[in-house]
């Protein structure tokens, strides 16, 4: 009973850090139609700054956490100007870039950080919240999940309750009648990758102290953003936060009772079953090309 | 000296030429640049495979994986039944054949940008599962101690010998893959790609096209694998994971993917430089990936229209010259 709660209450932090990562995904998917292969690597950029800044420079970690999301939020602006702007209406030559940038990034991650064991990060707030006698809750990710929705909320605020929220999801929903209305679609595909990027390097810095940092930690994170995005429905955002809980959830469960490995392989089986069966996931509606 | 030898021909001489230059070539290398050139012939044989799967237009991530079906099948059954490799050989194709005829049913029901999160995800389902079954696959470190093929009492544990086994076997394929695209078959796949909806109301059936295509290239990527596993003796995970398909991808884009010959120079082009980066092994990531940006946005047609775009500037210069 103890391992069951104790389960459901992990997969729940854990599905904060799924949503934080896909949001970005679905995002720029939405708004430019690129699918952005580099997105975990903007994660491990953030939880490299944390490393490197915080860690090892001794910088308070709240500055740090900052810095990681205007860090990452430059760098994914600088690939929208340079690599995807050039590359509308060719999603594949869009897709290709974002591969190409993924080697980029992971060769200067290991520039920064060395070769060898992946780096460790001892969390800034210690203590551990004991509820019920036996389910133990760090106070590292009690901060996280909090922050993560937190976050959360305010980009559902902005979306559905501002002018630039309103633009943003007119592009994602009909590219044409969009710009037609005078919505400058440049600008908001900005703010979409600005925004991704940002909840990106959040994540990144949400995560570094509770986990293993090291170049290629990105390849687990875009897996897991593309079951996200696909089974809670391409381009919808709150598809994408319930399928975040329901995947995490299932990992967390799999992996527990199982292995990490057979929940990974079931969460990619599950996904192309989705993409089967229902395309548009559980919340999407049909995008238009 | 154009006139000497008529235009017929001259397609011929030039392989008779590259094919006593490919005999001779390895006495002169070193052991480790034969290696590299045992590796450098197979992956010809995967991209221009590949190429074959994205003439329908669908762009798949699962090409290496497939690879390591055919790699998996013949390292397993001729190391654990003790069945020769010339028979594990054919099984191999046979095998990455029958699990992209199973796969076609899910992934082709999807397009474009589904088609390639879905068949990334099959993919890296199987390739995880090697992973998570120790038996038979071996788990993470792979199966090793694979036999090395046997034919009358040559020693194919030396580079030389295995070569140009390598280069019989890919040659043959290749020249198949050569005659597919050629014929009927081949042109109705342009026509699926780039006028799907007439092709289908004229009567084809693009569906069974594309599943042909998919079958035929991982049929000969699975050949592939196997000549690479049964040289190194060892198949792991790792071999095919999705750093080695960027790889191919990379291949055939840089070296153009109009033509048919554009993937191969891809491959040797980038292979060489590949080989003159040992050096700086930590930076050449780096260096794909700015190479893979560049001829993305500045060079789309790749390697291969590269002679073609010269020549344009030089007739432009002389133009505006005169």
């Amino acid at each position: 009973m103890e391992l069951l709660i104790q389960t459901v209450v992990n997969g729940l932090i854990q599905s904060g850090f799924y949503a934080l990562a896909a949001i970005g995904l679905v995002l720029v998917f939405g708004v430019m139609r690129v699918v952005n292969f580099a997105h975990g690597e903007l994660v491990m950029i953030g939880a490299y700054t944390i490393w490197f800044v915080h860690a090892q420079n001794g910088v308070p970690y709240l500055i740090t956490v900052v810095l990681a999301i205007l860090l990452v939020t430059a760098l994914g602006l600088l690939m929208e100007r340079f690599l995807f702007r050039p590359m509308t209406g060719d999603p594949l030559g869009g897709l290709i870039c974002s591969i190409g940038m993924l080697f980029i990034l992971q060769v200067i991650a290991t520039y920064v950080g060395g070769e060898g064991p992946s780096k460790q990060v001892p969390p800034p707030f210690e203590g551990t919240l004991v509820l019920m006698d036996s389910v133990r809750i760090p106070y590292q990710r009690l901060f996280s999940i909090t922050v993560a929705v937190f976050a959360l909320g305010i980009l559902w605020y902005f979306l559905t309750r501002t002018k630039f929220g309103w633009a943003v999801r007119a592009v994602s929903m009909d590219r044409e009648a969009a710009a037609l209305q005078g919505i400058s679609t440049i600008r908001v595909s900005m703010i979409a990758i600005g925004v991704g990027a940002a909840m990106a390097g959040l994540a990144g810095a949400l995560m570094a102290p509770l986990t293993n940092i090291n170049p290629h930690m990105g390849h687990n994170v875009i897996i897991a953003a593309f079951i996200v995005t696909i089974v809670g429905g391409v381009g919808s955002l709150p598809g994408a936060v319930i399928a975040s809980v329901l995947y995490a959830l299932f990992h967390t469960f799999v992996t527990t009772y199982f292995s990490g490995t057979i929940a990974t392989i079931s969460g990619l089986v599950i996904m192309v079953l989705v993409l089967i069966v229902r395309p548009t996931g559980i919340m999407g509606h049909r995008v238009s090309e | 000296m154009n006139n000497f030898i008529p235009a017929k021909f001259r397609p011929v001489l030039f392989l008779l030429l590259l094919y006593a230059g490919l005999i001779v070539l390895p006495h002169f290398l070193k052991y480790h640049q034969q290696d590299f050139l045992i590796f450098l012939t197979i992956n010809i044989l995967v991209v221009v495979s590949y190429r074959l799967v994205t003439l329908t237009g669908e762009w798949s991530l699962i090409h290496a994986v497939m690879m390591g079906v055919g790699a998996y099948t013949s390292a397993l059954i001729s190391k654990n039944f003790d069945i020769s490799f010339w028979i594990t050989l054919p099984l191999a194709g046979v095998m990455a054949g029958l699990v992209a005829l199973l796969l076609s049913y899910p992934l082709f029901r999807m397009t474009q940008f589904y088609f390639l999160i879905g068949s990334f995800a099959a993919g890296e389902a199987i390739r995880l599962s090697w992973i998570q079954f120790i038996k038979p696959f071996g788990g993470t470190g792979g199966t090793s101690a694979i036999p090395s093929p046997e034919l009358m009492n040559i020693d194919f544990l030396e580079p030389i010998p295995y070569f140009y086994l390598v280069l019989i076997v890919v040659s043959i394929c290749v020249y198949l893959l050569y005659r597919i695209e050629n014929s009927r078959i081949g042109l109705t796949l342009h026509a699926v790609h780039w006028k799907g909806v007439l092709a289908e109301s004229v009567g084809v059936n693009t569906w069974n096209y594309r599943t042909l295509a998919f079958v035929i290239g991982s049929l000969f990527v699975g050949i592939a694998g196997a000549l690479k596993v049964h040289y190194i003796g060892t198949v792991a995970p790792k071999q095919f994971d999705i750093g080695f398909m960027v790889f191919i991808l990379i291949w055939v884009i840089v070296g153009g993917y109009r033509t048919f010959y554009g993937a191969i120079i891809g491959a040797v082009v980038l292979s060489v430089l590949d080989e003159i980066l040992r050096g700086v092994e930590q930076l050449r990531p780096a260096i794909y990936g700015a190479t893979l940006i560049f001829f993305i946005l500045y060079l789309p047609g790749g390697l291969e229209s590269l002679p073609q775009k010269i020549k344009q500037k030089f007739r432009a210069n002389r133009e505006s010259a005169t």
